[in-house]
């Protein structure tokens, strides 16, 4: 593996980074534009809106995303081990189980805690 | 000429091809996903435009351009901008590593059909397609919409959930391959029919498809703009090319998601029974190119298929499906297969 393996993937970047650009300036360009404070409003079904949506919402998502974070990383963590398995052998086989373990255990306790309930 | 100029003329050319290629797989898919949801609910779909409204991409391409570009008065102007083209841009950026091809030879020189062969090119996929949740939520809270900040929520909540699904299915699939290369995943499935992972790996298969549906949005995952409760979600104060930008997006993920299924489960590029002549010529490169998009499109045909027959879930059993289901079944998969591979070790029978 060598830096300039990444060459090409820099280029995909600008190809599709570009198109996305031109297609965005050009639609800025060619289509109509009429201004109306009225057209210009927070749609909410053709009813004046109520309040703001910079609001509070429901903590379910925020834990969703806590866990997902912990989860993750997790997942990563058994990238190298899984790549390397067939050299590790039983050795490596023991390690990962006891880490799945302490994984399960994690998730069986968010489970029974009602994290995972969405009501 | 230099080895360095020859080598970015190769890699520019190749790129540009395989972007033409899935921009135009992308654009008919629009149009034959309208054919089959004609069909099957018993009528014809598009046919004005053209013949069999084969125009019919062209005339929503241009629609799209004409548009009036709006951009509500109370939205956050900068972020409303750059979160449609982050959303395409972080589908797009997969088909960077995604094998199109076997490697040919064009005048003595080795061409490979692929535009980079990364070594980390699973952990590329990975990283780079869990950034389109960034222009999602950022557009859904940039609209000041409560609809779009709902739609939001709903599918930063969802992706990031069957993220984690979908990496436990990759790493019981990685045990056995033990590389991240998806050439060399290819490589290895080559040979018989059964060689092809997915016959090793059925359950993790089973698990990385339902998952690639909740990614992509679509039916029955598709909470994130369901009409019927939130308007259509996320993208509600969208229009013109910034709205196409977010479909366009949507299609290029299911479609690279699918030649994805098709590379890591199906063998890829490679034919079964075939191996590379050789002189592997234009005609091999073709031959490998088609192979992989015919199986691809199969993929593609599935969710179409799927998205007009099933109905949609409630939040509850999607939060339920991905965090009760699929992630105790993906640790006990991964656990199953590493045993059983051990096992083999011991045996002396490898793969």
């Amino acid at each position: 593996m060598m830096p300039q393996d990444f060459v090409p993937v820099l280029l995909t970047f600008a190809v599709v980074g570009g198109f996305a650009g031109i297609a965005l300036v050009a639609t800025h360009f060619l289509g109509p534009k009429a201004y109306s404070p009225i057209k210009q409003d927070t749609y909410e079904c053709g009813v004046d809106y109520i309040g703001d949506s910079r609001s509070r919402f429901s903590v379910k998502f925020y834990l969703v995303a806590v866990l997902f974070v912990m989860f993750d990383l997790e997942v990563v963590f058994m990238y190298p081990w899984a790549v390397n398995f067939r050299t590790l052998g039983t050795f490596g086989l023991a390690t990962m189980g006891i880490f799945l373990v302490i994984l399960t255990v994690g998730l069986l306790y968010e489970w029974k805690k009602g994290a995972l309930e969405w009501d | 000429m230099p080895e360095i100029v020859a080598f970015l003329i190769e890699k520019t050319l190749v790129t540009i091809f395989v972007f033409i290629v899935v921009l135009t797989v992308v654009a008919f898919t629009t149009w034959i996903e309208r054919i089959v949801a004609g069909h099957i609910q018993m009528r014809y779909g598009p046919n004005r435009a053209g013949p069999k409204g084969l125009f019919q991409v062209a005339a929503d391409g241009v629609k799209f351009f004409m548009k009036e570009e709006f951009i509500p008065d109370r939205a956050n102007k900068v972020l409303f901008v750059i979160a449609p083209t982050f959303t395409f841009m972080a589908a797009g950026f997969i088909m960077a590593v995604i094998p199109f091809g076997d490697r040919i030879m064009i005048g003595g020189r080795e061409v490979l059909l692929q535009i980079a062969d990364l070594n980390i090119a699973v952990l590329y996929v990975l990283a780079i397609g869990s950034l389109g949740v960034y222009g999602i939520i950022a557009g859904g809270w940039a609209s000041n919409n409560k609809y779009s900040l709902m739609g939001g929520l709903r599918a930063s909540s969802q992706m990031i959930s069957y993220e984690i699904a979908m990496g436990l299915a990759i790493v019981a699939l990685l045990l056995d391959h033990g590389t991240l290369s998806l050439r060399q995943i290819v490589l290895n499935q080559q040979g018989a029919i059964w060689h092809w992972s997915v016959f090793s790996h059925p359950i993790g298969f089973i698990i990385f498809y339902v998952a690639a549906f909740a990614e992509s949005a679509r039916v029955p995952f598709d909470l994130p703009e369901a009409e019927n409760e939130i308007v259509a979600g996320y993208h509600t104060e969208y229009s013109a090319m910034k709205f196409g930008l977010f479909m366009f997006g949507e299609y290029v993920h299911m479609v690279l998601g699918s030649a994805l299924i098709a590379t890591l489960y199906f063998g890829g590029w490679s034919i079964p029974w075939v191996t590379a002549p050789e002189e592997p010529g234009l005609l091999w490169g073709l031959a490998t190119f088609a192979v992989l998009w015919i199986k691809t499109y199969f993929f593609v045909f599935v969710y179409m298929w799927v998205r007009w027959t099933l109905p949609r879930f409630r939040y509850d059993q999607l939060m339920n499906l991905g965090w009760k289901r699929l992630i105790p079944i993906g640790v006990v998969n991964i656990f199953i297969t590493a045993a059983l591979l051990v096992v083999f070790q011991h045996l002396g029978i490898a793969g």
